[in-house]
């Protein structure tokens, strides 16, 4: 059994330069201690290795129940020059929900 | 109602193509006192600055003349100030050309405050040993295709032009929670040293600066974040008072929906380290902050922290850097994607026959892999759409793409439809640098009499 992010939290991707940054914010307070132990770094760079180089930091901000995830090298080189079709990369966050982990209970 | 010792600021733009229209029902129904537009993305002044380049009186937001002529007449009847940066890359202009349209609307002379200074492109010109934020090389590498660089500027010097008492101030580059934070400034006579208040007002122009995405704009979701009336939904405003409390609201009647969901993925949004949010008027910590629901669409924000800012001014700088070249076609049916992909092939090689190199080059199937790539992994779909784009130096090998991608129609696999023209932009690509805030003249001019 497993869990989506999509299930516990929502999510908004925005940009900087070649960075993304993506929040990820729980629904409940009372997940936001799984999500801290499962939604790692190691985790959320696995889910957009095809996408992005990285590095991945999170940040925690427990007073929103929620975390800030920030992905370098993540958008292509970023919007003046990108050539995807999402230049600032806001459907990212739909990636941070499909994200599977390991059952709460 | 609200209490006479608020300062109610409201928010009428989060980019130069929002919606006009909102930000007059929060004119006329939202009992502001002020109300600010904020226009510039990052490529906006270097684009404005070619314009410029073109018509010395143009340069400033085009879309400053629709959003004048639409709000203008509420706002001067009700004494509320505008504050904006729709002055973009030629802010006297964009002052000759507001002060015409309220002349226009029979309002008289309308006196316009413009912040100057923000365009520091002759400073940099010799200053090509500063670093580059984004690479750490050289400015020098840049310097020979620059079109344009701006300080992202405080709220000391808006709140300053504000002091002059013309009901409209215009600037160039600002920084966007700047925008917000120098009425408060101005009203209640905060200082940079009043970090607690200057981190709330910043924590509140940060939530103001995208409009509607407090307002339950990119947030909704079928059956999971439900947003009523999304079709009418309102802009948001700050009730501020001297202690540094701030509550958001929003058009009272307006569709949409405010609470602590839309203001937490505002709050978050972009800000990287939220420890460190570095604006020119204060570095923000939100590790603290609290949001509560105080009422119906009314949202309490507190416990914001901040530092003291840095030295340094962030600029922007635009350059040239070619050409981008884009072209679209259509498959449907049995084999869609085989059929898709052997055009993509055939593209290609047409391309490199004809000698065309590209620095970038991307083939996107719309419909299975354009936004998250990983095309091996996911489903064909009934019908996909190919889109080829490369970016190069050449200007005509960015047009063969968008020609190429056409020509399947005649030339590629069975049964190509839709293809687009071939479309081919300019490459406006920005980097970044910090200068020291003593090196930057901020300065404000009035155009016309308060």
């Amino acid at each position: 059994m497993s869990v989506r992010v999509y299930d516990l939290a929502h999510s908004r991707a925005g940009d900087k330069g070649n960075t993304s940054n993506i929040s990820v914010i729980c629904y409940d307070a009372r997940h936001w201690e799984f999500l801290e132990r499962e939604l790692t770094e190691e985790r959320v760079a696995d889910a957009f290795r095809h996408l992005a180089k990285g590095p991945v930091r999170r940040y925690p901000l427990r007073n929103l129940k929620a975390f800030n995830f920030v992905i370098e090298n993540a958008l292509a080189g970023g919007v003046t020059v990108s050539l995807a079709q999402d230049i600032h990369g806001k459907s990212y966050s739909n990636v941070m929900l499909a994200i599977e982990l390991p059952d709460p209970k | 109602m609200r209490s006479k010792d608020t300062v109610r600021v409201g928010a009428g733009a989060g980019t130069s193509d929002d919606r006009l229209v909102p930000a007059l029902e929060l004119a006329e129904r939202g009992d502001i006192d002020y109300l600010v537009f904020e226009c510039l993305a990052e490529r906006t002044v270097s684009r404005e600055n070619l314009s410029r380049s073109k018509n010395p009186e143009q340069g400033y937001s085009p879309s400053l003349h629709a959003r004048l002529r639409m709000v203008l007449p509420t706002c001067i009847r009700k004494g509320i100030r505008i504050v904006s940066n729709m002055g973009a890359a030629n802010p006297l202009g964009g002052a000759r050309a507001a002060r015409k349209e309220a002349a226009d609307l029979g309002l008289g002379d309308v006196a316009v405050a413009v912040v100057l200074g923000d365009d520091v492109s002759s400073l940099v010109k010799h200053r090509g040993d500063l670093r580059l934020i984004e690479n750490g090389e050289p400015l020098e590498s840049i310097l020979p295709k620059m079109i344009s660089a701006n300080a992202y500027l405080g709220a000391d010097v808006v709140c300053e032009a504000l002091n002059t008492g013309a009901p409209i101030v215009l600037s160039g580059r600002v920084a966007d929670p700047s925008l917000f934070l120098a009425p408060m400034m101005y009203e209640f006579g905060w200082a940079y040293d009043d970090l607690p208040k200057i981190a709330q007002g910043t924590a509140a122009g940060h939530l103001l600066e995208c409009t509607a995405s407090v307002t339950g704009g990119c947030f909704g979701w079928p059956d999971k974040k439900n947003v009523p009336d999304l079709a009418r939904n309102g802009y948001p405003f700050a009730d501020a008072k001297a202690d540094g409390s701030i509550v958001i609201g929003k058009t009272p009647g307006s569709g949409g929906r405010l609470d602590v969901m839309t203001c937490t993925e505002q709050l978050i949004y972009e800000i990287h380290d939220p420890s460190a949010y570095i604006t020119p008027d204060c570095v923000l910590d939100i590790t603290g902050v609290t949001l509560t629901q105080e009422a119906a669409d009314r949202v309490r924000v507190a416990h914001a922290k901040a530092r003291p800012a840095t030295p340094t001014y962030k600029v922007n700088v635009g350059y040239a850097d070619g050409y981008i070249g884009e072209g679209e076609v259509s498959y449907g049916g049995i084999d869609a994607v085989a059929r898709a992909k052997w055009a993509a092939e055939i593209v290609k090689e047409r391309l490199k026959l004809q000698g065309f190199v590209y620095d970038d080059f991307r083939v996107d199937l719309i419909g299975m892999s354009s936004l998250h790539d990983q095309i091996e992994s996911r489903p064909e779909p009934y019908e996909v759409r190919l889109g080829m784009a490369g970016r190069t130096l050449d200007r005509r090998a960015a047009h063969a793409i968008g020609f190429e991608v056409r020509a399947m129609h005649m030339h590629g696999p069975g049964r190509a439809g839709g293809a687009c023209e071939p479309r081919v932009r300019d490459v406006l690509a920005v980097k970044s640098v910090l200068l020291p805030k003593s090196m930057v003249n901020a300065q404000v001019v009035v155009e016309g009499t308060p």
